[in-house]
């Protein structure tokens, strides 16, 4: 038996690669906000957006166009990039942690609040 | 014009009435000589974490430089996505309490268990037995007696002994192997004064609890947090000097200690002291005397994170595996791509 696909893409009738709705079964705005930031950060992308269809249902629909790349490769792209993003906070957070465990006090919250 | 751009790039602003420049706008090609294109070094160079105050079961620290989308994502999932162990099962032997079995087990459900759930696994579907690896058991078990020394007194505490069933009575029977693994101590409710039920003499409880691994977008009682919350820094911009009577006037517009009164060339003039510590309430609009001279913003990118632990596990490490179940998402979705692809 196979197991269930988390990841479907939406049959279409054209060979058009640059246009794809996915649907991510078990997501909502935590994963679908957050992706669709990153995606539109894209150059290549023309438009990224997400919906959830129903309330009741588990899952979004995810929309990309591009100017001419592969949707599902600006996907994997977004996806990695938001791999690597979190992969710094949470490097950066630890580092900040134990800092503060071993200083006892804050670094330079101070600081931070007058120069941003 | 290059300030206002740069403005609403980076502020959210306050007006008397609603708020401007909301969204996001920084995505290519929405502005002229800007490269908004993501780019890791650039965001390695600007993200900053600053912990402000960190206690047992309370963190509250400063994240710089990263947009709501994801910022805002680490604090759903704190809310809805880290496991935790909760009571699942409540197999009531006995219940003569006045509190019906229901009632009961749903206020042992939302008990918080101190037992690091990293350590289990989750319950298979269709499982109800469980393993030691997915499953913590505890027995509950508690009879009211009466105090035969207790005398002329109506106080219930003297007269009968356990009227007050608490977390304290909790023993946590080891499943399998897990007593070679756990100390005693290592599983147990957080609290040990939470009070369940009350008895009277002659009535008792005899109870099997069991907990399993689960996430709170299940059930509340499996959220490890008390509250998880960010704001995002309070900037007060002062347009023109404010001096003498309408600078006491504007201090008391603010909370306590954000605008303080400084000598310059003898004369009161306000200052700001710490935007950090306002509460954005927009009262300085009501004043029209004072409602052109001061700027009230918001640094898009600079969230207060406030995070209050359950106790199940300190704050920071929720907020590492926050992080890493967002990470755990993408890779569930790449290797779902990789797969896809080779299958066709």
């Amino acid at each position: 038996m196979e197991k269930k696909r988390l990841l479907e893409v939406i049959e279409t009738d054209n060979e058009d690669e640059t246009c794809r709705t996915f649907v991510l079964h078990g997501e909502d705005h935590t994963l679908g906000n957050s992706l669709r930031y990153i995606i539109m950060k894209n150059p290549e992308v023309q438009f990224c957006g997400y919906s959830i269809p129903h309330p009741s249902e588990n899952k979004i629909n995810f929309r990309i166009q591009t100017n001419g790349a592969i949707a599902t490769d600006v996907l994997k792209k977004g996806l990695t990039d938001l791999y690597h993003a979190c992969d710094h906070v949470l490097k950066t957070f630890e580092v900040g942690i134990n800092n503060y465990k071993k200083q006892g006090f804050p670094s330079d919250v101070e600081m931070a609040s007058v120069d941003t | 014009m290059e300030n206002r751009i740069h403005d609403s790039r980076t502020r959210v602003t306050l007006l008397e009435h609603g708020l401007e420049n909301v969204n996001s706008t920084d995505f290519p090609g929405a502005y002229n000589g800007y490269d908004d294109t993501w780019n890791q070094r650039k965001f390695e160079k600007n993200f900053r974490v600053d912990v402000v105050k960190m206690g047992d079961d309370e963190l509250e620290f400063d994240m710089i430089g990263i947009d709501a989308a994801i910022a805002n994502a680490f604090r759903r999932i704190l809310l809805s996505e880290v496991p935790t162990m909760a009571i699942e099962k409540v197999y009531i032997y006995n219940n003569t309490s006045i509190i019906q079995d229901e009632v009961l087990s749903h206020r042992l459900g939302l008990i918080p268990i101190k037992a690091d759930p990293r350590l289990f696994e989750y319950r298979s579907d269709g499982d109800t037995e469980g393993t030691a690896e997915d499953t913590i058991e505890f027995q509950l078990k508690v009879k009211c007696t009466k105090n035969s020394h207790a005398k002329d007194t109506t106080d219930p505490d003297e007269l009968y002994k356990d009227h007050k069933v608490t977390t304290k009575h909790f023993k946590w029977i080891p499943v399998g192997k897990q007593s070679e693994i756990f100390k005693e101590g290592d599983i147990r409710p957080v609290n040990d004064d939470i009070l369940i039920a009350k008895l009277r003499p002659g009535q008792e409880l005899d109870l099997k609890l069991r907990c399993v691994k689960g996430l709170g977008k299940d059930h509340a009682k499996f959220s490890p947090v008390a509250t998880a919350s960010y704001r995002l820094l309070p900037e007060i911009t002062l347009l023109q000097p404010v001096v003498n009577h309408l600078a006491e006037k504007l201090k008391n517009c603010f909370s306590p200690g954000v605008i303080e009164i400084k000598k310059v060339n003898g004369q009161n003039t306000a200052d700001v002291k710490s935007a950090r510590h306002d509460t954005c309430s927009r009262e300085v609009f009501r004043h029209d005397d004072l409602k052109d001279l001061v700027r009230l913003s918001r640094v898009r990118d600079h969230f207060i994170f406030s995070v209050e632990s359950t106790g199940v596990l300190p704050p920071d490490i929720l907020v590492t595996e926050a992080v890493r179940v967002l990470m755990g998402k993408c890779r569930t979705f790449l290797t779902e791509l990789s797969e896809a692809s080779g299958a066709t």
